[in-house]
């Protein structure tokens, strides 16, 4: 288990350190590339999220100078970066990668979207061959471990995203959301998800401007809505109770002229601005009023952050079975430890039951087919018969952590030092040996 | 025996007491619980207290405790209201210490001050007493809300959601209260104020508007209607009702102070 990690997230490092590590989703493939090429690397792969990047490797000695990786790669000094930095090795590494996947490390934890994050950077590395047979088994394992904390436990269940959140605002301001008229100012996908959620919530109607007209026909013929000219942003505005404006303009739209001019028409019933859009749209001038309750992104995730702490009895249940499952990986690891020495043996076994017929071949004469085969199986049956034991011991051993100690002893009575390196590429990929191991029909115990 | 129930009412209304203490800084269901519980059997206490003092003949409708107990009463009463439409217990942070403040006087001692200008119409003054404390009652809940409210805005617009927002209801839910608590009492403190002056007439022909007491209820009416209009009009919200509704409320308690002033509306030891 020669795993190893290194990262940034949320906790660790400003946005200002995060989004210069970021990795856009264009460049991930080739990142991966240069990460697995990267001395002392075997297979890597990158996960960049915007609240994370992580570089998951396998190491060819478990020291990998993961560090240097991210200063070439990034053009960044030691200084600068560094201190933001964490570091994580074997059980450790395995355990980190469990709890991203299982968005215990997350910032609103048991949100949902990180697992769906996790698997594309997976699918990215993967295709292009960073990602073989240590990091699949790490990453099959993970997956099917989120699964299983998102089935067992309520970590995941209250609201989530941050579209949930801007719903429980809107509820904080208005209690009921029925009848509230939402608009929403540049048609995206983040906003179409808020004006979902609260129009799930009651929500009466929905107005939508954008830029082109026709997008937001689109946007607004989805909701049964109105689509508004973006020209007459300003004199439909006041309409709504709940905006959401997600534009790509560089400078605020909204600014405190239009909240003052809109809370006079509304006569003061407050209104509600979730600004998703970076720049901000509405000023910090407007945001001021009162009456105005604007919430720009940080301020959203900020607010979906306080969840974590209604959820930590649930992540508590949800950690203690990522131990437990930490455990059974670290388990079946070992028993892959072993598979490369017993294959080396069934080799040895075989190249020595091969040899001895051959030297009964050329004594004997040519033999009938009968008396052929009579002769494999009976050789066959001997190897069978004598490796079953000692296999299921190293299986055993391989579950009760003491591998290195037995797989030591087989390679030194079996003198297979030599033959492991010219096994050595091919172990290389784990589980296609494991399943050579069990083909032969040999102490095909099954495992974790 | 009115006193002595009286006292146990004020017993329960100290569990309230403490629930406002500690309900901005920490949420409990169940605390909040036992609050409203304490606070009900606080009333039934309070109303037997207040129905015996009516039934022992001895009623002094015109002291300024018996007044006290009265308001006490409405305003726990407009607090269960609210609690019964709203399901919250929030107004409560301002109301409990206010009722129990107003308990507390009343329970310290029998009747020490009465009203002593003549009054030839009984039925004037108790409609009077009732209308003007139902009006009172009706700005303590309005000046609570509008209290809440600025707190509630406050927590929103700082962007930092705590346990004490999920304690307090939505922005709006405290909007409504305030303004409906507002609209309600209105009405009462305006023929209250109008019984007043018919009383006020017929003890001495004419109404005194250099009396202090007059003054300033006249004042807090207007910044009463002040605070209809604006609400009306502009739909003032937050800060500005607020201020308003806090200069109001101080207004109120000024005039109620007026008594010890005022020359025709005055309690004298009995």
């Amino acid at each position: 288990m020669r795993y190893q990690l290194i990262g940034v997230n949320h906790r660790s490092a400003p946005l200002e350190v995060r989004e210069r590590l970021a990795i856009p989703e264009s460049r991930l493939a080739d990142a991966c590339r240069d990460l697995a090429a990267h001395p002392g690397i075997e297979e890597g792969m990158i996960i960049s999220t915007c609240n994370r990047v992580e570089l998951v490797t396998h190491t060819t000695n478990g020291s990998a100078d993961l560090r240097g990786f991210l200063h070439e790669h990034f053009h960044l000094k030691a200084e600068d970066l560094d201190p933001h930095l964490y570091e994580f090795r074997e059980k450790d590494a395995v355990r980190h990668v469990f709890r991203v996947a299982s968005s215990l490390d997350s910032m609103v934890v048991g949100e949902a979207q990180i697992l769906g994050q996790v698997k594309e950077a997976y699918a990215t590395a993967r295709a292009v061959g960073c990602v073989r047979g240590q990091l699949d088994q790490l990453f099959t394992r993970a997956f099917a471990v989120a699964k299983r904390v998102r089935s067992e436990t309520a970590v995941g269940s209250s609201s989530v995203s941050v579209a949930s959140v801007a719903v429980e605002l809107a509820q904080k301001i208005f209690g009921s959301l029925q009848g509230k008229n939402v608009f929403i100012v540049g048609a995206g996908k983040m906003s179409e998800l808020a004006a979902r959620h609260l129009m799930a919530h009651g929500c009466a109607s929905i107005f939508v401007a954008n830029r082109t007209y026709d997008r937001a026909i689109g946007l607004a013929q989805k909701f049964n809505g109105q689509a508004i000219k973006f020209e007459d942003l300003y004199d439909s505005c006041d309409r709504a109770d709940i905006v959401i404006t997600s534009t790509g303009a560089p400078h605020a739209i909204f600014r405190r002229e239009h909240g003052e001019q809109f809370l006079a028409r509304r006569k003061n019933r407050p209104m509600f601005f979730i600004d998703i859009a970076v720049p901000r749209d509405v000023s910090p001038e407007m945001a001021k009023l009162d009456g105005i309750f604007a919430y720009d992104i940080d301020d959203l995730q900020q607010a979906v952050s306080s969840h974590v702490a209604d959820r930590r009895k649930e992540a508590d249940l949800a950690e203690s079975i990522i131990t437990s499952e930490i455990e059974r990986f670290e388990a079946r690891l070992h028993t892959l430890d072993v598979v490369p020495t017993i294959v080396s043996l069934q080799d040895h076994l075989e190249t020595i039951r091969q040899a001895e017929i051959d030297r009964v071949r050329s004594r004997m004469g040519l033999l009938t087919p009968e008396q052929e085969m009579a002769v494999e199986s009976l050789t066959r049956g001997i190897i069978n018969k004598v490796m079953h034991t000692p296999i299921t011991t190293l299986k055993t051993a391989a579950r009760e952590a003491e591998a290195t100690t037995v797989i030591d002893v087989v390679r030194r009575l079996f003198n297979l030092h030599d033959k492991e390196k010219g096994l050595a590429s091919q172990a290389k990929n784990g589980e296609a040996s494991g399943k050579n191991a069990e083909d032969t029909g040999v102490g095909s115990r099954s495992d974790a | 025996m009115a006193l002595l129930w009286l006292r146990f009412a004020l017993a329960c209304y100290f569990i309230g007491l403490i629930y406002a203490f500690f309900a901005l800084s920490r949420t409990s269901d169940l605390f909040s619980r036992i609050a409203l519980h304490a606070a009900s059997l606080g009333m039934v206490f309070h109303f037997v207290s207040l129905v015996e003092l009516f039934l022992s003949g001895h009623v002094v409708w015109a002291s300024v405790h018996n007044g006290e107990s009265l308001l006490a009463f409405f305003s726990m009463t407009f607090f269960m209201i609210i609690y019964a439409i709203y399901h919250t217990t929030s107004p409560g942070v301002v109301v409990f210490p206010i009722v129990f403040f107003l308990t507390f006087v009343a329970a310290i001692d029998e009747q020490p001050v009465l009203l002593t200008a003549f009054v030839q119409h009984k039925g004037w003054l108790i409609a009077h007493i009732i209308l003007i404390f139902t009006g009172y009652a009706a700005l303590v809940l309005s000046f609570g809300a509008s209290l809440l409210y600025l707190l509630q805005e406050r927590r929103l617009k700082a962007k930092k959601p705590s346990s004490l927002i999920s304690f307090l209801p939505a922005l709006e839910v405290i909007d409504q209260i305030g303004y409906r608590s507002l609209l309600l009492g209105f009405p009462f403190m305006t023929l209250g104020l109008i019984t007043g002056s018919v009383v006020a007439m017929s003890a001495y022909g004419h109404i005194d508007f250099e009396d202090p007491k007059i003054l300033l209820s006249i004042l807090m009416w207007a910044v009463y209607m002040v605070m209809v209009l604006t609400r009306w009009n502009s739909g003032w919200r937050g800060r500005r009702a607020a201020v308003l509704a806090t200069f109001a409320f101080v207004a109120a308690i000024v005039a109620w102070a007026a008594n010890y002033f005022s020359t025709i509306h005055r309690f004298a030891a009995s």
